[in-house]
Parts: structure tokens; sequence; C-alpha cells
């Protein structure tokens, strides 16, 4: 790969964990909004830990969840991730197993959920959770439909930050100060008008500065 | 009924082929009416003799819509990617077991339940393990196996598609649920399976055959109250539960009928499906 064009990749790379992740946190914003749900959240499979993990919650829990970890094949998300089956439980009125680490971290007791596994082609990526939809009327194969499209959208925003870290991770590790030149490249790509402007101008000139020390 | 293959030595037979004049010991056990019913294939059976087994989270036998269990173990992979089945002393980890095990019991009181649990040693091994406890299940012979799980890995497929041939040659029925959503996922497109989606009906005797496969069947799987781990009755949707509805069927017609082939079988259930009108 030339120089420029790992610049360039490199520059593509930072900060788009950032656009990843609020992409994550609007699909289960828009799941919450579309069932009327309580709470929503996206599990992310760390396959190396075995573990799933909270990366994006909308409603209850938002605070004090995201980031917990727990094993990956206990609980209705464990069932929902190894069996690659979507589950829907309504009408809790006793206390069952999968309800307890949630209630133990919010003091909120859901009283039916919708899980859906996040496929991607071969791989299994993660857990949606749809948290207590009101109970109006009673669930029909239409609302499974509208939960798997959801999936699927969740599934490609979880890949495509699972791709960023990677990438994030190889540039930190190459260990060549790329990271730090695409940091800066992204810093300033993102600043608005006079800022960017006053920005490129400043790189302009580092680069110029440098090129003259070389030159020497 | 055909013989059995150590009566007639392998090598004095022609291979897969039928001699001039032995088709008079091919009788068929089966009485077959003009019209095959609800009341033929499956009246007044209770499941009586036949076992089922639930390859799920376990099964917590304690649930009185259980009503016990006759054996529950739990599968793995050894060191040596050996399979390694133990008695499984764990109960549900989930609940979904427990539910199918339900589910069942309800149709056929009297069937038998054995709980093979695929479920808890993690995400990573999952796939290794579902086919340890799946070969472990079709070794023991089992009359109906009930599983609610799939894998999206090709590379689990060739496997999965030898067991449930396998399965099916020896009469072992393998009830399988359709994947709720448009992905590739094993052993529901199998052939040898009998595939189950949802309908959302209430009658858990209503189904129907499905003429456009792969999903050959639906049942009932909206809105089911089953049971659930800690003594629970909960409301649930899903394939999941309308596979073991249809695994309860089958264990009532071959409670009924045991000398059925999964052949058979499926074409009694085409028969009594309630679109193509043998809901009587």
């Amino acid at each position: 790969m030339s120089e420029d064009l790992k610049a360039a990749v490199a520059a593509g790379v930072v900060g788009s964990e950032e656009s990843f992740r609020t992409l994550l946190q609007s699909v289960v914003e828009v799941a919450r909004a579309i069932f009327g749900a309580k709470a929503s959240s996206i599990f992310l499979l760390d396959e190396e830990a075995d573990e799933l993990v909270f990366e994006a919650i909308a409603g209850f829990g938002a605070d004090t969840l995201l980031g917990k970890r727990f094993p990956s094949s206990t609980g209705i998300a464990g069932w929902v991730l190894v069996t690659r089956q979507p589950l829907v439980i309504e009408d809790v009125t006793e206390d069952p197993r999968f309800a307890k680490d949630f209630a133990e971290e919010t003091g909120y007791v859901p009283k039916g959920l919708m899980a859906v596994p996040l496929l991607n082609e071969e791989r299994t990526l993660g857990v949606l959770e749809v948290l207590d939809r009101p109970q109006r009327s009673q669930f029909s194969l239409v609302e499974m439909d509208l939960l798997g499209l959801f999936a699927n959208q969740a599934a490609i925003a979880l890949d495509l930050l699972q791709r960023a870290r990677r990438a994030e991770r190889v540039l930190a590790e190459s260990g060549d100060g790329a990271e730090v030149v695409a940091r800066l490249a992204a810093t300033v790509d993102s600043l608005e008008d006079e800022r960017r402007a006053a920005g490129l101008k400043l790189l302009a000139a580092v680069e110029e500065v440098l090129r003259r020390d070389e030159g020497g | 009924m055909a013989q059995p293959e150590e009566s007639a030595p392998r090598e004095l037979r022609p291979a897969w082929s039928l001699p001039a004049g032995a088709a008079e010991g091919l009788a068929v056990p089966v009485e077959w009416p003009g019209e095959v019913t609800r009341e033929w294939a499956w009246g007044g059976s209770t499941g009586k003799g036949v076992t089922v087994c639930i390859l799920d989270s376990g099964v917590d036998e304690a649930h009185p819509l259980v009503n016990g269990v006759q054996r529950s173990v739990v599968a793995s992979v050894g060191p040596n990617d050996e399979v390694l089945v133990e008695d499984d002393t764990e109960g549900d980890l989930c609940g979904h077991g427990t539910a199918c095990a339900g589910i069942v019991r309800s149709l056929a009181p009297d069937c038998e339940l054995v709980s093979v649990r695929v479920l808890g040693a993690g995400f990573t091994g999952s796939g290794g393990v579902l086919l340890a406890g799946l070969r472990w299940a079709v070794e023991q012979s089992f009359d109906i196996i009930n599983m609610s799980l799939s894998t999206t890995k090709k590379q689990f497929a060739g496997i999965l598609h030898e067991l449930t041939d396998r399965a099916y040659f020896q009469r072992t029925v393998l009830v399988a649920s359709a994947h709720n959503m448009p992905v590739e996922s094993y052993p529901w497109r199998f052939s040898s399976v009998i595939s189950v989606g949802s309908h959302e009906e209430a009658d858990p005797l209503a189904f129907y055959y499905n003429p456009d496969p792969p999903v050959e069947f639906f049942a009932r799987g909206v809105d089911v109250e089953v049971a659930w781990t800690g003594n629970a009755r909960i409301r649930c949707t899903g394939n999941s539960f309308a596979t073991p509805h249809m695994s309860g069927l089958c264990a009532l017609v071959l409670g009924k009928h045991p000398e059925l082939t999964p052949f058979q079988l499926k074409s009694v259930l085409y028969l009594t499906s309630a679109n193509v009108g043998g809901a009587k």
C-alpha cells in the first residue's frame, strides 16, 4: 500500500467508530419509538471473551448498562444468539431468570421482551432486544417481520462498528505514527468553514517547515 | 415389514434393488384407509410409547406442565473433538427448553421426554456442541427429536445433512424450526426433516401444509402460553414454539402407528393438514 493510500485509509478509519456508534444508537431509539417500548438495546458478541456486551441502549438502563458484560450463552439473549432464532416473550407474571441481570442494575423489571439475532451472512454479531412494548394488542407476525428488518439494519451498523474498531487497532499497533497523522487529518476535516480553512492553512505551513528541514 | 438386515446377509443381496419375487416380502404393516382422517391418524392416542428428545437449553423437569423427564443430559465437545454426554443437573439455563417440553407434553401427555442440553457452554463452541448433541440424539434412535436451533455456518451444513439423513433412514423424526428471518441456515432447510413455521391461530391442533417450501408446515407459534423456569407460565411467540406443536402431533401419530417411517408420517401430516381437507 502506498503511503498516500495508507494515510487516506487511516483518515477514513479515525472517527468512524463514533459515527457507527451513533448509527447503532439511532437504531435502538427508532426501534423503541416504533414499538412504543420502554427500552431497547443492542448486545455485541465479543468473540474473544465469549461474552455479550451492552453496546447501545435507549430508555431504561441507558445510563448504567452501557459496556456491561455477561456470558454469551445464558439468558434469553444467549439463547437467541446461539439458536439464531428470534423470540418474543410477554406477560411475565413471575420472575424468570432472564430479567434478573437487568433488574438488578436498573431496578426495573421488564414484563416482556422481543429478542432477535443480528446476523451478517454466516456470522452472528449480537442480539437486538426491545423491552416492554405496550400490551394493546396481541403480538402478530407482522411485528416479527418488522423486528427482523430492524435487526438487519442493526447488524449492518454493528458490522461497520467492528470493522472500524479492527482498523483502529491495526493502525494503533502499526507503531509508525500513522494514527497520529490520521487523527489530526480527521480532526481538521470535521471542523467547519473558517476553522477548517485555518486548520488546513496551519497544516500546510507545518508541512512546508518539515519539508524545508528535511531538505536542510 | 421389510426384513431386518441381519437376517439377509448383505453379500447375497443386490445393492439397493428388489430381486424378482421378493416384492411379497415388502408388506407395509400399516393398513391405510381410503381417507386418512385425524381420527384414524391419532384418535385415542396419548403419545404412549413414543420418546421425544428436546435438544435445547435443558428442561426444568419439576415444572407441573412438564411433569417429569425420563433423562436429562448435557452435550459438550472434548479436547480431542470427541463428543461428551453427561447427566445434566443444571436444569434449564434459559427457559426455552422447558417451554418446548411443556408444549409436547400438553399434546402427548403420555410420551417420554428426554432433554439434551446444547446450550450454556458459550457461543464460540456452540456449533460443535449442537452437532455433538444431535449426533448423540440420533445414535440413541429416539422416535422424535425437537430442535429449535439452526446454524448459519456453511462448514457445518455437510455434517448436519449427513446426520439428518441418517435420522430419516433409521426412523428418527427430526422436527426443526424454520428461520423467522430471510437467512440461510441449517438443518431446517433439509428435506429429510419436518420444518415448521408459525401461524397466528390459537388452536394447538391447527396446522397447515405449505405447498411452497422450504418451510413444510405451519403450526401454532404466536402468543402461546408456555412453561418457563421458576415454575412460571408466560406467553411467547416464535417458530421455536410452533415446532414442539408439530413434535407433539408426531408423537400422537407414532403412538398409534409406531410402524410409520418419517416419509409415511409426513404423508399423514400432509393429509391431515387443515388446508388439505384432512382436519376431521
